[in-house]
């Protein structure tokens, strides 16, 4: 089964290095992907607050992408961009007017279904069994939080994947890289989000209890899938040092760097030393590549 | 044959579009047909008297009336018949209102369909046979299934009536959910005073078989004559030499290996015990699966005790039948388990609520057992971690309950109430305790149960906030209940010593397969369907088979006690005549062309097709055919359809009368 790719604008910029480590995870696990071409923007945020006709028009443009590429599957690794894909997927389906304005603005008629997935499905569906069979290196003193953010598997009834209050998928892709992880209070609780640009007093308290709360539950670094909640909760730790002057830098990797380091790869081929916080627990960790 | 037309006009119901006496002109060309009239309502006294001077006039031997459908009047027709001396069969309708004038705008169309539609009819009476009723003895037994305030007043009404009941409970005692209550809304009486003289009374009850510790295995047979099984499940005590003392419960060396499902868990209980102390019977049960004696074949404590030489480790589960006229179901609910792992697989749990993880949070019925005197904390409100008195609770309402996205619409009803009531008695014991409730709407109707409420928030300083929790955490020994009040727009944290929730009602376990047992619907959750939600609440649709209590739906013990009450006194109704009469629409086999394939006996859903020997002069069986049961059959005829060679009948709807009907058209 082939997947088309679907960065979304962050993969490219803030999140260069979750696109990075996804490249190289997905290559070395044998999963076939191609980029979809001239994708565009998903119609998140601003589009989706302000013009209901526009981000769904431009969720669909990329659908209809994939599906002129012969594309049957999406991966799209930002939990935004998944969110925004399935909404305008399940409203077109949903609702007829709505199907037709968006054909119609995109010279279009959608045929087939395509399907949308998000990285967590990604891994549980490509088979746990290949991470564990390719483990390189000895991850087992990472203690994670594995952290999902508002959107990863929200709204429930559309997703229909994992349990939207209590989701424990992420822990099972964790487990298989032979990370520990914790149980913990805050794993969907809000970072803040986009208030990270006009408000970012709001995300630095948000993400701070985020943090502390998977420090107080024996936590040493979180795991993310989410290109917003990973600015938040790394790139915003200098305004929370700013705030709270006892607070000690805390590393939050993407799940794919966290996968790619059992893979044996090292911290600069996953990216992360594009992250501004220290990956503490690199060196060691990079020294004990002897497993395989 | 002297066939009588009479043609309704319904008022203009069908007139307005069906050009009656043109109708009734046409029938009386035809063969056989003696008088034909038209009326503008056939159903009405005058309009009754026209069709019984008509047949005492003319000497009809059937009549056909043109008028509503046969589901509203058929029966007042063929009453006035019969009062003119007509068999009751011999009365055909023709549905020219539902079938013709309502569907219809055309009068010229609809005038000749209606015509069509009499001459079938005129069709198929030519052919009616007169039919009598089957009268079907009855059994004035009762079997009440479920021995909880439902199951005992049901059983207690009968009995009463002077009619046998055998009350079946799959527990070692009687009481149900109600004895485990601490006190009652909106009295505040104690729920224990009040039960116990009826369980009592139903221990005494002459009339009363009670079989604890026993379940229904199998229900045979149709009303008035339904013949059951029940498993009796072996106590290891001989019941008839125990005397009830207690000793083996006392010395029994095993403590702490069982839970107290009485308690909820939050106690454990011997090998050998009696769920509570007021149990009826008195009786110890020997749990099997945590006595040492069946572990190891040593320990033998309780024999050593018992001077009465009662405990018997050999006791096997008996198996006992009754037959009975009437079945009243009344096996309750449980609470949904919103433990994630340990959730009934129908549904998802509550994870983020942290039931099953924290020991402080607990459902309503646990708290139930806190607050009452008998309870493990002898009615002190104390935490099930630490035995420290919360100083606040946080009770939730709704879980569960009125959420499609796990699984359940429905409101479970009682929660409301019965939080409230929990909020009052924690007020009434911890002065300085505080208690929010977090609530979807309040929905107190009932007598003095909105008054009920009030009290709570306005004497007892309950706090109520509206809107929905999203987590339970723990954070320093204390629960953090995260949620949200509505009213103010605003997100609110409880740091709770303790929360309550107020899980769904859902029905008790088993209930499914019950319901195939004995042949009742159910609906997708599990509640036994009643045959008509308004005029027919207690009945199930199987005859015979009534409802009562919160198998049914979620009810409090108020609507729990007028519905057994209901249900065993449509029992007594049932048992009011010495035998039953049914419809004789039903079907026969022509045993000597059967071959004996039994398709039939597959596709009949009432189970009324049985296996028949026929036999020789000799004596000698030398083939099987099909028998349908008159009491069972209910006159569907499916397997007149299927019969492959043609060799069953419905009585009153034959091959030749519909026929005769088709070729009329």
């Amino acid at each position: 089964m082939k997947y088309g790719y679907f960065p979304g604008c962050s993969l490219t910029s803030s999140a260069k290095e979750y696109d990075i480590s996804l490249r190289k995870v997905i290559d070395k696990l044998g999963i076939s992907f191609d980029e979809i071409n001239d994708w565009s923007c998903c119609g998140a945020t601003s589009a989706h607050v302000t013009n209901h006709k526009l981000s769904t028009a431009l969720a669909m443009r990329n659908i209809m992408l994939a599906e002129q590429q012969g594309l049957d599957n999406i991966i799209a690794p930002c939990a935004a961009c998944y969110n925004r894909l399935i909404i305008s997927q399940n409203e077109i389906g949903k609702h007829t007017g709505i199907r037709k304005e968006t054909e119609d603005l995109l010279s279009v008629k959608f045929k087939k279904d395509v399907k949308v997935f998000n990285i967590l499905e990604l891994f549980l569906k490509s088979g746990l069994n290949k991470i564990i069979e390719n483990r390189k290196r000895e991850l087992s003193e990472l203690k994670a939080a594995c952290y999902y953010g508002c959107l990863l598997v929200r709204p429930a009834a559309i997703t229909k994947f994992d349990d939207a209050e209590e989701p424990e998928s992420m822990e099972k892709i964790v487990e298989a890289t032979g990370a520990d992880t914790v149980d913990w209070n805050y794993k969907t609780e809000c970072c803040g989000a986009a208030h990270s640009i006009a408000r970012r007093d709001i995300v630095v308290d948000l993400s701070k209890k985020i943090i502390d709360d998977a420090i107080t539950h024996g936590a040493n670094v979180m795991v993310v899938a989410c290109p917003m909640c990973h600015t938040n909760l790394d790139m915003r730790q200098r305004a929370m040092k700013r705030k709270y002057p006892d607070h000690k830098e805390f590393p939050v990797l993407y799940l794919t760097e966290l996968i790619g380091l059992s893979l044996g790869m090292d911290e600069k081929e996953l990216g992360i030393d594009l992250h501004y916080t220290n990956f503490k627990y690199a060196d060691t960790l990079l020294n004990n590549s002897a497993k395989g | 044959m002297k066939i009588g037309v009479f043609i309704c006009h319904c008022g203009e119901n069908i007139s307005s579009t069906v050009d009656c006496p043109r109708v009734a002109d046409v029938c009386r060309t035809y063969t056989g047909v003696e008088y034909s009239v038209d009326y503008k309502y056939m159903c009405s006294d005058p309009g009754q008297n026209l069709i019984k001077d008509a047949i005492h006039k003319y000497n009809l031997d059937a009549i056909v009336v043109g008028s509503c459908s046969p589901h509203m009047h058929e029966r007042t027709f063929r009453n006035a018949a019969v009062s003119a001396g007509i068999n009751p069969f011999m009365v055909e309708i023709a549905n020219l209102r539902e079938h013709c004038s309502w569907v219809h705008d055309n009068i010229e169309a609809a005038t000749r369909k209606a015509i069509e539609l009499m001459r079938m009819a005129i069709e198929k009476v030519k052919r009616d046979k007169p039919l009598t009723k089957i009268k079907v003895p009855i059994t004035k037994r009762v079997l009440v299934i479920g021995g909880g305030i439902a199951g005992i007043q049901a059983a207690l009404d009968t009995a009463n009536a002077g009619y046998e009941v055998v009350l079946v409970e799959k527990e070692p005692s009687i009481g149900g959910h109600m004895s485990q209550l601490s006190e009652t809304f909106p009295t505040l009486d104690c729920s224990q005073c009040i039960l116990t003289p009826r369980m009592v009374e139903v221990h005494q009850h002459p009339k009363i078989k009670l079989m604890t510790y026993s379940e229904v295995e199998r229900v045979e047979g149709f009303i008035g004559n339904f013949k059951v099984t029940i498993k009796k499940k072996a106590r290891h005590i001989n019941e008839d030499k125990c005397s009830g003392c207690g000793m083996c419960i006392t010395k029994c060396p095993i403590k702490k290996k069982a839970y107290n499902s009485f308690e909820e868990d939050l106690a454990f209980r011997p090998a050998v015990y009696v769920p509570f102390p007021q149990a009826i019977p008195n009786i110890p049960v020997i749990d099997e699966t945590v006595c040492t004696y069946y572990k190891t074949g040593k320990c033998g404590m309780c024999v050593k005790v018992c001077d009465r030489e009662a405990i018997d480790f050999g006791q096997k589960d008996t198996i006992h039948v009754a037959d009975v006229g009437a079945i009243i179901v009344a096996t309750g609910f449980k609470l949904y388990n919103i433990d994630k792992k340990s959730a009934d697989s129908k549904y998802k749990g509550y994870g983020e609520y942290g039931y099953g993880k924290y020991r402080d949070v607990i459902d309503g019925l646990q708290f139930e057992r806190i607050a009452s005197a008998s309870g493990p904390t002898s009615g002190e409100i104390k935490r099930p971690s630490d035995g420290r008195v919360p100083k606040k609770i946080a009770f939730i309402q709704c879980v569960g309950s009125r959420d499609d996205s796990k699984g359940i619409s429905y409101c479970s009803k009682i929660c409301c109430m019965y939080t409230a009531k929990q909020a009052m008695l924690y007020r009434h014991k911890v002065h300085d305790g505080e208690a929010y409730i977090f609530y979807m709407d309040i929905r107190a109707g009932g007598k003095m149960y909105e008054e009920f409420v009030r009290r709570a928030i306005e004497e007892d300083k309950v706090k109520y906030i509206r809107g929905r929790v999203s987590r339970i955490y723990e954070e320093d020994g204390k629960y953090i209940v995260k949620g949200e009040d509505t009213l103010a727009g605003m997100p609110v944290e409880i740091d709770a010593d303790m929360v309550v929730l107020a899980t769904a009602m859902i029905p008790q376990d088993g209930a499914e397969s019950l319901a195939r047992t004995i042949g009742i619907p159910y609906d997708k959750y599990g509640f036994f369907n009643e045959a008509h939600p308004k005029l027919r609440p207690v009945e199930s649709t199987t005859a015979g088979v009534f409802l009562a209590g919160a198998c049914q739906s979620p009810k409090d013990i108020p609507e729990s006690v007028s519905m057994a009450s209901a249900a065993a006194s449509k029992a007594i109704i049932l048992f009011a005549n010495d035998t039953l009469e049914r419809e004789p629409v039903v079907a026969k086999v022509n045993e000597d062309i059967c071959a004996g394939c039994f398709y039939c006996m597959k596709v009949c859903p009432f189970g009324a097709v049985e296996v028949k020997d026929v036999k020789d002069i000799n004596g000698i069986v030398y083939k099987e055919v099909a028998y349908i049961n008159q009491g069972v059959c209910q006159g569907c005829g499916t397997c007149t359809a299927t019969c492959l060679s043609k060799s069953i009948e419905l009585a009153g709807f034959n091959n030749e009368e519909i026929f005769a009907e088709i070729a009329a058209l």
